[in-house]
């Protein structure tokens, strides 16, 4: 706050005006105590004059004791666990502010937990520094936070190269790590990569230039913090909107508070809502203190539209002509953040935007080695691995690559059992292959074994599980129904179908169909599905065509399996139905015996 | 050109916080607490989720010490916002008359603010409890997270955190589990200052210069806000022009001698005086690392 120690004084009101329309900007520092990164840290702080002076004093005070000058590290210094063991063990959260700017510092540690750490303070960060030891140069863990760092999109990256007064000054020093540095990075995907040669200790650079470096020509690590872009970083064309709340303090108001999570919407703009596909157009942005124009990211609001149409938590708006992907299953990378190594046969929860839904990771296709950087085969995470995977959720996602949007294509991964958070997810696309409930590579342990047995694909003689039932009916998309004419006469006929979360069919026809007529009259309907495998299940259920809500909630079920489904929408007379079984059966000739397996309408019900 | 300033961008954070929570517990509350950090708090909850009135109640823990200013404060905001206020006071403490003279600040704070906080929380099976504690406050707040994860005894582990990833919060608990939630966290004082003085919110006018009768004690002033204020032997209040930086109870609070009557002199007086807030607060400095011990009991 240095140089504006003037203006506070003459003018405070002017001040806070001007201080008010600051810029903030995020960024993490990554590096070990080694590297000098809290003394940078420290460095940056005070000499920006953004420490108290009680603080100081309790510094001075504790670096008497050591016998040294003043020690900046001491200012970022944290919980008494790591003070006592002289390291720190978690991402901690500083501020500083310039003339120009706020600033939020990830401070994270380069030593334990690295990954789990830095990941966490680059999620949020739009630059990265990263401290290199003049002495010894572009070691591993240079690169590995490099590639956590692009990994997890941070646009810019200010390489430091410290302890520059323990290297002489020296320019050729400077300039050979500069050049094997990036040699590695551009492979990666920054912006820009800059690089300062620094001493944290004496301040060289970081604040102020120094004459010690007559070679160097460009900006302080300050500067670089003061001009980097901020913005850009958002993604401002595509508008993404996940509903996290809707307001309905009367009759007459429906809000849908959010927060826009890219790109900008207008009054008048027409919207689509995801699952459903409905449209309408935005009769209002509201906020407490007033109507906007326009809402852009990451502003949060409360839209309200037009048509009365069924929208709730979890569902997306977006411009009809700009939609997200739409799926089940993606590849994503994966930085596992848990003791207790991912297991490909479990069931986690998935939050992503507003959503939180069941997802297996179905299988590994590699895990990298942070030392090498290589991509090594493996059939699981462990803490602090990072991989590439593919997911399969429960409910679809309405997701936009990691690379091209932070908010919409990044997840978390949550153990149901413990709620622990443990993985970090960015989305890469679609899946490449499509997976079945396959093996996992390597060998499973005891546990694992009747797990995945619960979980997929039943196996010979053994009969199924409810889990396996449904498990089967989504690994098909055709199905026999047969229905009762007006005269009593069954009339069958091929249907595509899709099951729901709660173990209930749905297929779209149009309302003049035959089996529509029949199923108006009588909604009692039988069903059978695959019968090419030696397996086959029968159902027998009620059929209906519901509205609202459940309605929005099977489209999206029934859009997954067929995308067509979306088009279909606007044909005349096109109606869904929903069949819930009452009972159902299932046969496996596989053994060259008859395995029956049946359930009735209550043990359905309780479908996993 | 579509941009945020930094106020803006914390304000739009905060909310949407607010709102993840709301949608995703069963029953959370927040922590009145009648500060300034309290107000911008319950500014940004009104912004959150209008036109609906809160969507939880207000729990103040009432020490039976507050200054007599923050009491009618408090009755003024609930009445102003519309808000369901509880007010919860350690009864069997109070049977006891636990108070800071006897007791010390340590053993007070803990039967008045932090039991009676858990037993509180405990009675109203409160699941998410909304705090008004900022990043910058504390050096133990510095790894705080946004999300912080409570067990059943209400108890915080630095070591049993779960990372935090973009805006990405993990709300999951079991029975009897809770997560006190800061939506505050990336604030700073001069943050909540502007915008209590750009969202013209009310505040105790305690924070403001005034003449208040006043001792001296461990080197800070302490207010004579009641007839129960113990006077050492020969110690005579007098008037002086002061004003508190935090308020908490009124025989632990320490106030400053100032002429800043209004709100950007109190702010200037912040920057150019450049002490941190919690000097004033008399249970930092019990010892070492004292909040971070307090927090682990439960404390916020």
């Amino acid at each position: 706050m240095g140089s504006e120690r003037e203006l506070i004084q003459s003018d405070i009101e002017a001040f806070l005006r001007r201080y008010q329309e600051k810029e903030l900007l995020r960024f993490v520092v990554v590096g070990s105590v080694d590297d000098g990164k809290s003394t940078l840290i420290g460095r940056l702080l005070y000499d920006t004059g953004s420490v108290y002076e009680d603080q100081l004093a309790a510094i001075r005070k504790a670096t008497q004791l050591k016998g040294t000058d003043i020690d900046l590290s001491l200012i970022t210094d944290g919980l008494a666990a790591e003070r006592e063991q002289g390291i720190t063990i978690d991402v901690a959260y500083r501020h500083f502010s310039t003339d120009k700017r706020k600033f939020i510092i990830a401070d994270t540690p380069g030593h334990v937990q690295y990954t789990r750490n830095m990941a966490t303070g680059a999620s949020t960060a739009n630059a990265a520094i990263i401290l290199i030891d003049a002495r010894l140069g572009v070691l591993q863990q240079s690169r590995r936070h490099g590639y956590i760092a692009s990994l997890l999109g941070i646009p810019h990256l200010a390489v430091c190269v410290n302890k520059m007064d323990l290297a002489g000054y020296d320019r050729a020093t400077f300039e050979r790590i500069r050049s094997q540095f990036l040699s590695f990075t551009k492979n990666l995907s920054f912006v820009d990569v800059t690089f300062f040669p620094i001493s944290a200790l004496d301040g060289a650079n970081c604040v102020h230039r120094s004459p010690l470096t007559p070679w160097y020509g460009g900006p302080t690590v300050l500067e670089f913090l003061d001009s980097v872009p901020v913005h850009g970083a958002r993604d401002l064309e595509h508008f993404r909107y996940p509903i996290q709340y809707v307001l309905r303090p009367s009759l007459d108001y429906r809000g849908f508070a959010g927060r826009v999570a890219s790109g900008v919407v207008r009054r008048g703009d027409t919207v689509l809502v995801l699952p459903s596909g409905k449209e309408s157009r935005v009769k209002a942005i509201d906020t407490m203190d007033g109507e906007l124009e326009e809402a852009f990211a990451p502003q949060s609001v409360t839209l309200r539209l037009e048509d009365e149409i069924d929208v709730s938590r979890g569902d997306m708006m977006v411009h009809p002509a700009d939609r997200p992907r739409i799926g089940r299953a993606f590849d994503a990378h994966l930085v596992w953040m848990h003791e207790r190594a991912l297991e490909t046969t479990k069931t986690y929860l998935l939050k992503h935007t507003t959503q939180t839904m069941r997802a297996e990771v179905t299988q590994v296709a590699w895990r990298k080695d942070m030392d090498t950087l290589e991509e090594l085969p493996a059939s699981t995470l462990g803490l602090n691995d990072i991989g590439r995977v593919t997911i399969t959720a429960h409910r679809p996602l309405f997701f936009d690559p990691y690379e091209t949007n932070r908010e919409t294509g990044s997840f978390i991964l949550i153990d149901s059992i413990t709620n622990n958070t443990v993985a970090a997810g960015m989305i890469i696309g679609e899946a490449a292959a499509t997976t079945r409930w396959s093996a996992p590579l390597g060998a499973p342990g005891p546990d694992a074994i009747a797990n995945k047995r619960d979980m997929g694909e039943p196996a010979v003689g053994e009969g199924m599980t409810l889990r396996q039932l449904l498990a089967f009916l989504r690994r098909h998309r055709l199905c026999v129904q047969s229905s009762a004419s007006a005269s009593g006469a069954p009339q069958s006929a091929v249907v595509g179908f899709a099951v729901s979360d709660d173990l209930e069919l749905v297929f779209d026809t149009i309302g003049t169909s035959r089996k529509m007529a029949n199923l108006r009259r009588d909604p009692r309907v039988a069903i059978v599905i695959g019968w090419d495998e030696e397996q086959t299940v029968q159902l027998e259920g009620v059929a209906d065509e519901p509205q609202g809500a459940e309605l929005s909630k099977l489209k999206a079920a029934y859009f997954h399996v067929y995308p067509d489904g979306v088009e279909r929408q606007s044909w005349e007379g096109i109606t869904y139905v929903r069949v819930r079984p009452t009972w159902a059966r299932y046969s496996d000739f596989r053994a060259g015996r008859h395995i029956v397996v049946e359930w009735n309408e209550a043990e359905l019900k309780q479908a996993p | 050109m579509q941009r945020l300033a930094h106020l803006q961008t914390l304000e739009a954070e905060s909310i949407h916080i607010l709102r993840e929570a709301v949608a995703e517990f069963e029953r959370p509350v927040m922590l009145y607490s009648i500060g300034k950090d309290s107000s911008v708090m319950l500014r940004l909850a009104q912004k959150a989720f209008a036109p609906a009135p809160l969507p939880f109640p207000l729990l103040h823990i009432d020490t039976t010490w507050k200054f007599r200013e923050m009491i009618a404060h408090r009755e003024r905001m609930a009445k102003e916002v519309g808000a369901d206020l509880i007010v919860y006071t350690n009864a069997e403490g109070l049977a006891q008359n636990i108070n800071p003279f006897d007791h010390g600040s340590n053993k007070y704070t803990t039967v008045m603010k932090t039991e009676a906080l858990k037993q509180a929380l405990s009675k109203h099976a409160f699941d998410c409890a909304f705090g008004g504690a900022r990043r910058d406050e504390e050096r133990s707040r510095a790894k705080e997270r946004i999300y912080s994860f409570r067990d059943r005894f209400h108890q915080w582990d630095p070591k049993n955190q779960r990372p935090e990833l973009w805006s990405l919060y993990n709300g999951r608990i079991s029975l009897g589990e809770s997560v006190r939630v800061f939506p505050l966290s990336n604030w700073t004082e001069l943050d909540v200052w502007l915008y209590v003085w750009r969202e013209r919110i009310p505040v105790v006018p305690l924070y403001l210069a005034k003449a208040r009768p006043v001792v001296r004690r461990s080197g800070t002033w302490i207010m004579v806000d009641d007839e129960r204020m113990r006077l050492e032997p020969g110690e005579k209040p007098q008037n002086r022009v002061v004003r508190f930086r935090t308020l908490g109870c009124y025989p632990l609070s320490g106030a400053i001698e100032s002429t800043a009557t209004t709100l950007p002199e109190v702010i200037q007086e912040m920057l150019l005086t450049a002490l941190s807030e919690r000097q004033g607060r008399l249970i930092d400095h019990d010892e070492d690392a004292s909040m971070e011990k307090k927090k682990r009991e439960g404390y916020f």
